[in-house]
């Protein structure tokens, strides 16, 4: 086995160390923290560096960022807390046009998404169907060349800065769930949306999208007519190691760090003296050199042009599993102070240790969840027969 | 970067795979549980080269890197194997590091003496419980900055533990000095790093192989009319389990490749997979024994043989808790920690 990094693997980290400490500044950190997951300033430089570009396989005509090269990035850019959620969604989904889509969608999608100009959020999940994906039922009819929809999703994050959604629906309620399901790239201003905030515990704001009688073009269908779980394996192809989540502990462990190092217990001793706070840092960071482990298996994975899927359902599992865990014990050791809520006065770095709290849970529950990874995990490496 | 065994690491681990087959089977390992060592088995490894394969070949050695040592130490923990690799290799190449034209390295190499290190600082304490410290003949430890070496103590008593090993309360008033100062003293916690990496791939193969275990189980086991392991409260366990072990892997192969090269954290990272690997060893074999129901700590049943393993070979390194305070006085002394 050789975990070097290749030299120009190597390059590129330096490179996006440099850029990180260029342009992800205070203001663009902290304007994330106010439910908006997305900064637009930061995601255009990326796309001017050419790395949303480099990230589409060069087989359909991108980049050539390898996928070495592209798990270096995203390491990096977790490791220091960056807004990547946008990066991933427009590099799916140019990956996922240009692969399979129609010439309308090709032209009027992949410049602007891959020079950060425009946002496709994610329409998969229904009130009635989340993990279960592909029981959607917001319905797609058609009249004749125009397709009228009728339905609501939920967590349609980023739709009400994103200009199109990229759209599940059930055209044929009459066969297995899987095979009447078709995709389109709809765009948002079309009359009959309605985009409503959905808040979260962890100050996200996602939403909740509602389609009624929404009319749209054939020229906007993504896909064959009910082959629209083929869209679906394929963003989930091109998801992989783009989409992030292999990092969330590093910054709340820096910060959490930061804190002990000058903070006081009260007994009038420092916090980062104490034998219990030292040795869950320690497990902690154990914690994200697993991640690393996982992470550098899939990009290696990926670089051979394996399609795995069990290691990034492992990979998730962990690093979300564990960053919640390291999320309750930091609250917890910075005591009541811990729970000053972010932006408060005198909360501990800020209140970054209240907000990663808030937010953990929810990485343990998006992008499939803790029970379905090991659901998954279960059948697909050990074998055990499928229970759903 | 090439995670997978190369071609010619996988010809290594095929031979090696034939030689546990034929010499380390559950049986076998078995009839060895009283003193904890299998003779006949030590005999045939050594004539595989095993011994001194990762020695300098000026020393007799094979001239092979610690990746090969890797190699076996994986195939050591999935076939919980009665035979002192680790310590021995170890210990060795500490000795071949200090001096080279030591007379007992070639015995070594032949795998006629057995070696090991005393994983504790001696201080003053006259003894101190060795990992095969009642088979071994050459016992390397640290005693304030110097290294020493208490040889023929195959005298001591094997202790009847946890897990079966063969460790003693060896003696070390008779000890002779064979090394001081600084120099010495960092090759001493070099080989001590050794001994936690290769130690963290023989649990991750333990834990896989209990893994293994206990889904052989759960796919022929009926209750209720159906197979336990179609029940998701099983299948999650399992699940939790061998993706632990599976981290484990990647990690303790980082620390190897780390200590390979030299790099500035090995020593930490080397900690870090040790610690890692003894909970996800612990937690697959404990898991796996107990969806066994009953039958999991019936001694008839190999499960309980690697839970008991994975806690105590880990445990000869002394309270985990304190290497856990060892690799955090090593990572918040340096900016940059995460």
């Amino acid at each position: 086995m050789d975990w070097s990094f290749p030299p120009e693997a190597e390059e590129f980290r330096n490179e996006v160390k440099a850029f990180i400490a260029e342009h992800l500044t205070e203001d663009v950190i902290s304007s994330t923290h106010d439910g908006t997951i997305h900064n637009w300033e930061f995601h255009q430089k990326i796309a001017e560096r050419g790395w949303l570009g480099g990230a589409v396989p060069s087989e359909l005509g991108g980049g050539g960022k390898s996928a070495i090269e592209m798990a270096v990035m995203i390491e990096e850019l977790q490791l220091a807390g960056a807004p990547i959620d946008g990066m991933g969604v427009a590099i799916v989904v140019a990956s996922v046009v240009l692969e399979l889509g129609n010439d309308h969608l090709k032209e009027t999608l992949v410049p602007k998404l891959l020079s950060g100009e425009t946002l496709v959020s994610f329409g998969y999940t229904e009130p009635d169907s989340g993990s279960d994906v592909a029981a959607a039922q917001t319905r797609a009819v058609r009249d004749g060349n125009e397709w009228v929809i009728n339905g609501q999703k939920m967590w349609t994050t980023m739709a009400h800065i994103a200009d199109y959604v990229l759209l599940l629906t059930r055209t044929n309620p009459d066969v297995p769930k899987h095979k009447g399901l078709t995709f389109f790239i709809v765009p948002l201003n079309a009359e009959g949306i309605e985009i409503q905030p959905v808040h979260t515990m962890g100050t996200e704001r996602s939403n909740a999208t509602f389609y009624d009688d929404v009319r749209i073009g054939d020229e906007w269908r993504i896909g064959e007519v009910d082959g629209g779980w083929e869209i679906m394996k394929a963003a989930l192809k091109y998801e992989r190691g783009i989409a992030g989540g292999q990092f969330p502990s590093p910054p709340l462990i820096d910060a959490f760090i930061e804190y002990a190092q000058s903070a006081t217990s009260p007994d009038g001793s420092s916090i980062i003296d104490n034998p219990v706070v030292r040795e869950r840092i320690v497990r902690a960071l154990i914690d994200v050199e697993v991640c690393r482990g996982f992470a550098y298996n899939t990009a290696f994975l990926a670089s051979e042009g394996v399609m795995f899927g069990v290691e990034g359902s492992m990979t998730k599992l962990f690093a979300s599993e564990s960053y919640k865990k390291h999320s309750k014990w930091f609250i917890d050791m910075a005591g009541a102070d811990g729970l000053l809520y972010l932006g408060e006065e005198d909360a501990p770095v800020g209140g970054l240790i209240d907000e990663h709290f808030r937010h953990a849970p929810v990485t343990t529950i998006y992008g499939g969840t803790s029970e379905i990874s090991r659901n998954l995990i279960a059948e697909g490496l050990l074998g055990l027969p499928r229970t759903r | 970067m090439y995670l997978r065994l190369s071609p010619d690491e996988e010809s290594i681990n095929d031979i090696f795979v034939s030689f546990f087959d034929a010499e380390c089977s559950i049986e076998q390992v078995r009839n060895a549980e009283e003193s904890g060592f299998d003779i006949t088995a030590w005999e045939r490894f050594i004539e595989t080269g095993g011994p001194g394969m990762c020695l300098p070949e000026s020393c007799g050695g094979g001239g092979a890197d610690l990746t090969t040592a890797a190699i076996v130490a994986n195939l050591l923990g999935t076939y919980v194997a009665p035979i002192p690799f680790i310590e021995h290799v170890v210990a060795a190449r500490l000795l071949a590091s200090l001096d080279e034209s030591n007379a007992n390295l070639p015995l070594l190499a032949t795998g006629e003496m057995i070696a090991s290190l005393a994983l504790q600082s001696l201080h003053d304490s006259t003894s101190a419980i060795v990992p095969a410290g009642a088979i071994a003949n050459y016992i390397i430890g640290l005693r304030g900055e110097e290294i020493v070496v208490a040889e023929n103590t195959t005298g001591a008593s094997p202790l009847r533990n946890t897990a079966n090993l063969p460790i003693a309360r060896n003696n070390f008033d008779d000890a002779i000095v064979i090394a001081s100062g600084e120099e010495a003293h960092n090759a001493y916690l070099r080989a001590k790093s050794e001994w936690k990496a290769l130690m963290a791939v023989a649990l991750t193969g333990l834990g896989r192989k209990a893994v293994d275990i206990g889904v052989g189980y759960a796919k022929e086991r009926y209750q209720f009319g159906v197979l336990i392991g179609s029940f998701q409260g099983i299948q999650h366990g399992f699940a939790t389990s061998i993706t632990n072990v599976e981290g484990s892997h990647f990690l303790s192969s980082r620390a190897i490749a780390a200590l390979e090269e030299g790099a500035d954290n090995s020593a930490q990272l080397a900690g870090m997979a040790f610690l890692f690997a003894s909970e996800a060893a612990l937690d697959a074999a404990a898991t796996s024994l107990q969806y066994h129901g009953g039958y999991g700590f019936a001694e008839e049943y190999d499960i309980q043989l690697y839970y008991r393993r994975a806690k105590g070979w880990p445990l000869q390194l002394g309270d985990p808790g304190l290497e856990y305070q060892h690799i955090a006085n090593l990572c918040l002394s340096k900016e940059g920690v995460v």
